[in-house]
């Protein structure tokens, strides 16, 4: 690829990511919004969250490949400690913390 | 001497500027310290995709010139092995537009966050920063009410900084570092973890967490790319409207009979 075709790709790739992240926040934050939709923005962060969570955890294969379902693996079982962590605890650090030494660990045993 | 009011005025100035001035530090130190899981666990993917875009020949300044222009990671490792594949542009950004597409619903839920200090250019900038990391830390600060758009603001763009170095510096040498050191590619899994922990602030929020995550995966093995993440949350989130609303109204007629 030449030095114009890949700076041209990236200006694309540029404008396309920053328009649905600009949109929304820009036209949304001026005007205030009916009450059932904040009731339903609401619940948008936890859906959010759980889908890409799930996703990262069942499904093997990439975004590009074909997936399939693996519910158990290394990030799944290693979830199970660090979620009971994070209940008990709240701390975002300490989950971290628990959580890439699990997993460390888990890839040491398996 | 008209020196006096003169200097008079310009110490009140610099009382106000050096209150200003730790305000500023309070603002940066908080949003660094919020962005720190965030920066863990982009070292490691930045560093490899680095690695990748050397491999497909695409030298270090030019993968920090993408990761400046698109942060976006998912899209940018997408985008690496379509140019190694030989792709043209068009296919490329047809679908990183895909697979960013979620940011949509990001956005509109920080709208309710920023309104209060709603400059264009601000709102502008802070789009810009709009990832899937950044915006669960930024969701989990505004909600226990510990934060302003301001620290919002720092988690953004300390995590761009991290990124855009960490892509550059693994094209110059990204493959002597050993893999996956210390479970560091757990870092980002652990931390949306106990992110979605701190979002679960009621039954309904359980409720919609399983939907959600039941669907993505069902969703994730039917459609290829990343639409899944969007319908999912869509799907869950009107589905946990619409049982909050009957609950609601059955708890309402239950009050009156």
């Amino acid at each position: 690829m030449t030095h114009p075709d890949y700076a041209l790709l990236v200006a694309g790739m540029g404008i396309v990511t920053y328009l649905p992240r600009w949109l929304p926040v820009f036209f949304l934050s001026r005007k205030s919004l009916p009450e059932w939709f904040m009731e339903w923005l609401d619940l948008i962060p936890v859906a959010i969250l759980s889908a890409l969570i799930f996703s990262d955890l069942f499904l093997s294969g990439s975004n590009s490949g074909s997936r399939s379902l693996q519910p158990v693996n290394l990030k799944s079982l290693a979830a199970v400690p660090t979620l009971c962590f994070a209940l008990k605890t709240k701390s975002l650090g300490g989950t971290v913390i628990v959580g890439m030494l699990t997993y460390w660990l888990l890839e040491k045993l398996f | 001497m008209t020196p006096q009011p003169d200097t008079k005025l310009s110490a009140g100035d610099l009382a106000v500027d050096s209150r200003e001035g730790r305000r500023t530090i309070a603002t940066l130190r908080d949003g660094v310290k919020a962005a720190w899981p965030i920066c863990l666990g982009y070292m490691p993917i930045g560093l490899a995709l680095g690695v990748l875009a050397q491999k497909a020949g695409i030298s270090p300044p030019e993968i920090g010139f993408m990761s400046l222009l698109v942060f976006a990671g998912s899209a940018q490792f997408i985008a690496v092995s379509m140019i190694s594949g030989g792709s043209s542009i068009l296919p490329v950004v047809v679908t990183t537009f895909m697979v960013n597409l979620r940011h949509l619903l990001m956005s509109s839920s920080l709208a309710v966050h920023l309104r209060p200090a709603a400059h264009p250019l601000f709102v502008s900038l802070f789009a810009y920063g709009i990832t899937d990391e950044s915006f669960a830390v930024n969701t989990a600060r505004f909600k226990d009410g510990s934060w302003d758009p301001g620290r919002a603001l720092v988690v953004n763009q300390v995590s761009n900084g991290v990124w855009v170095l960490s892509t550059i510096a693994g094209g110059y040498g990204g493959h002597f570092i050993p893999e996956g050191s210390l479970g560091i590619d757990y870092a980002l899994s652990a931390m949306f973890l106990c992110l979605l922990v701190y979002q679960l602030r009621g039954a309904i929020y359980a409720v919609t967490a399983v939907i959600a995550g039941g669907l993505s995966v069902l969703w994730a093995l039917v459609l290829p790319g990343n639409a899944y993440l969007i319908i999912a949350s869509i799907l869950a989130a009107t589905a946990g409207y619409a049982l909050r609303q009957r609950i609601f109204r059955k708890a309402i007629s239950h009050d009156t009979s």
